[in-house]
């Protein structure tokens, strides 16, 4: 019996084209189906975003990476959300403090703040790993004489910002965020600055930069792109759809369908 | 407002509202459970089926979950009810009517005839006392055909809207993704496009591109970017070669506003598209999306459960006679629906529910990667949907959209979900096929030989 032969064309005609796009074109077929190589790798993909939903975020290590010494020390807060599996049917809990947070907060903030950096698992525990540091230290670096508090927060969602920058007193919350994973990009991180945080703040009063990841912003564009939305957003007093039209943004959401995929 | 009470498995059930005997009536699903509207206990969730299944199907001509004077798709649906329509099942409980359907005198024409006669919340009411098979078996006779350069929803066929997005719309990208996509013989429903940005330039760049396309082929299908109607209306104002309209659309006013339309909006988007006369085979021009849980994620439910509300939108699709409309059903996420559990019993109630009204349902079998769900779910899902007869689905390249970052269908997964349906294409988009040299004698797509890839990729 011979051996089974595939019927792969013996050049890729998709050569030219794939400089120009992720997208997984020109697989090749078994049949109707895919090629078990293609099949694998999606199924790799798939998993690394699965990964990075369900992952954790080693805080110990990621705040031992932080540069603290003109913010104090990391102020670790939780959402009202448990777990993860209430996190992910439950948005409205992961933007409320469970209860045992707020008098860690208000412990810390004697004063108030100029900005309170919030670093938040939301969908991307590897965004957050590695992006989060690298991010802070550029931010931090172009925002000499601010004065900064810096929050860790669990199960969290973006409005979480909102009762932490109100409980700090901070005139900013810049809401650092693992983004939800694509098949390409499972570690991406995205930044949602508010003016004057408070609960009840719509996410038309927000300024979000997204992408951040190796493909994406970099940390230090990033950084960049905040600081002009945080200096532009003191002076006017606001931040939202009326500071949009002068941000430089990269979004990727579904632009007018039912609901941007806002963490 | 009336109670509705009924002693069943042991206890006494009350339901507030005739709102809460649907909510509590639904299947369960997280998006209810967030809302706070669903039952707490399974008992009581059969309790609520037993109310509805007595209520007399008038009774939602009666009563509006959404009043009549607050909200313009409530006054849509009020106002353009036929009443000669109606009048053959009016006598009928929910229940009954559920027997009614899948009885062998509500044959495919019979349906036809009823469809103006039954409101979004009577068709609501009845799929939550239906199973998936039931669900299915109803669909399945309910045909809804549509038209523009090619037509749709033709018994034995299945279009497929070929999706080529690309993250920064970068014009190569999309040509490799949507010339991958005709290889596997995708397309005839739409090559549509979401684009990266709302703006207007950009918008029209991309119709541009895409009526070149189709031009340099010779292909019978229609282009549409996906950007919001204002958009479009503008693009139409400036010469852009404009097939289709596109907008996404909820069932409730507060939500449309939340989209920033109106019913008004989309009747003058339908007018001057129709202008345009663009269509060859027919002149259904209107585009549009929805999905369980965007009139909740917009605060815009007025206490009603998320599965009545979308069917609403179908009222307001209805009445712009579409060419497409598909529910993007596993997009919105696991806190409207969870797993894919979830996912696919939303998926064949929001099927079966457009096409009871009249509409030409189609839907983008699709999941996110926070949701419980993945391929298997998918490949459970399209079986079921084609075997339901349903018009489109949706594909992009290896299942992987790098826009929207989510997981649709792949090209693969349609093209063996026809042959081994077998299901065909939209007959102008076959024989377009046929000439082109890509179906072998049996009418099969194979992979195509290196003369047919020089002729596409040339």
């Amino acid at each position: 019996m011979t051996a089974p032969t595939a019927t792969i064309l013996p050049l890729d005609p998709f050569a030219r084209f794939r400089a120009a796009t992720r997208a997984r074109i020109g697989l090749g077929r078994a049949g109707d189906a895919l090629p078990t190589p293609a099949l694998l790798d999606f199924q790799m993909a798939h998993a690394l975003a699965r990964d990075a939903v369900y992952g954790t975020v080693d805080w110990d290590a990621l705040s031992d990476a932080l540069p603290l010494q003109a913010t104090g020390p990391v102020i670790a807060v939780h959402s009202d959300a448990p777990d993860r599996a209430t996190y992910l049917r439950r948005p409205d809990l992961g933007r409320r403090l469970d209860a045992g947070s707020p008098a860690r907060l208000h412990a810390a903030a004697d004063t108030p703040c100029d900005l309170a950096l919030v670093i938040a698992d939301g969908l991307s525990a590897a965004a957050v790993q590695r992006w989060a540091a690298p991010v802070v230290h550029e931010v931090l670096a172009r925002v000499p004489g601010w004065t900064v508090r810096i929050v860790t927060a669990r199960q969290a969602r973006v409005a979480l910002g909102d009762p932490v920058g109100l409980a700090l007193s901070a005139t900013l919350a810049a809401v650092l965020i693992g983004e939800r994973p694509g098949l390409s990009v499972a570690d991406s991180l995205g930044i949602y600055l508010t003016y004057d945080p408070r609960p009840g703040r719509k996410d038309s009063e927000r300024n979000c930069l997204s992408n951040i990841h190796a493909n994406g912003l970099s940390p230090a564009l990033a950084a960049e792109k905040l600081v002009w939305l945080m200096t532009e957003a003191r002076q006017r007093r606001l931040t939202g759809v009326d500071l949009k039209e002068e941000a430089p943004t990269l979004e990727t959401t579904r632009a007018t369908d039912p609901l941007p995929p806002v963490p | 407002m009336a109670s509705f009470s009924r002693q069943a498995g042991g206890q006494r059930h009350t339901f507030d509202s005739l709102a809460a005997v649907m909510a509590c009536a639904s299947p369960r699903r997280s998006g209810d459970e967030l809302a706070g509207l669903a039952a707490d206990t399974d008992t009581r969730r059969v309790a609520a089926r037993m109310v509805l299944a007595d209520l007399p199907l008038k009774i939602f001509l009666d009563q509006p979950l959404i009043p009549y004077e607050t909200d313009e798709v409530t006054r849509l649906i009020c106002d353009s009810h036929d009443a000669a329509a109606f009048a053959p099942v009016s006598p009928l409980t929910v229940g009954e009517f559920r027997d009614w359907l899948l009885s062998y005198a509500a044959t495919p024409q019979s349906l036809r005839a009823l469809a103006p006669g039954l409101t979004p919340e009577m068709v609501a009411a009845v799929s939550k006392l239906m199973r998936n098979a039931d669900l299915m078996a109803v669909a399945g006779k309910c045909r809804v055909v549509t038209a523009f350069r090619t037509t749709v929803g033709l018994e034995g066929h299945l279009s497929s809207r070929l999706q080529p997005n690309h993250p920064t719309d970068d014009p190569l990208g999309i040509a490799a993704s949507t010339l991958d996509g005709l290889l596997f013989g995708i397309g005839d429903a739409v090559i549509g496009i979401n684009p990266a940005t709302d703006n207007l330039s950009a918008c029209m760049t991309l119709l541009s591109m895409l009526d070149e396309v189709r031009g340099k082929y010779d292909i019978p299908t229609q282009s549409c970017v996906l950007t919001h109607v204002t958009n479009s209306l503008q693009a139409i104002e400036r010469g852009a070669p404009l097939d289709l309209v596109f907008q996404s659309i909820a069932g409730t006013e507060a939500a449309n506003r939340g989209f920033g339309i109106s019913l008004s909006v989309l009747a003058e988007a339908q007018d001057a598209a129709r202008s345009l006369k663009r269509g060859t085979a027919g002149n259904n021009v209107m585009y549009f999306e929805t999905g369980q849980g965007s009139a909740l994620s917009a605060d815009a439910h007025h206490g009603v459960d998320q599965q009545t509300v979308e069917v609403r939108a179908y009222a307001v699709a209805r009445a712009f006679d579409p060419f497409l409309v598909n529910t993007v059903v596993g997009f919105i996420g696991p806190e409207y629906l969870f797993d894919s559990k979830q996912i696919i019993r939303a998926g064949l109630e929001d099927h079966f529910c457009g096409k009871l009204l009249g509409v030409p349902m189609g839907v983008d079998v699709c999941y996110t990667n926070h949701a419980e769900a993945d391929q298997d779910d998918m490949d459970t899902l399209m079986t079921l949907l084609a075997t339901a007869g349903v018009n489109f689905v949706i594909g992009v390249p290896g299942a992987d959209d790098v826009m929207l970052n989510y997981q649709s269908l792949s090209y693969h997964d349609i093209l063996g979900l026809r042959h081994r349906l077998n299901l065909r294409p939209a007959p102008e988009f076959d024989g377009w096929l046929a000439r082109m040299g890509l179906l072998d004698d049996s009418g099969r797509l194979p992979p195509p030989d290196q003369p047919a890839f020089r002729r596409l990729l040339g």
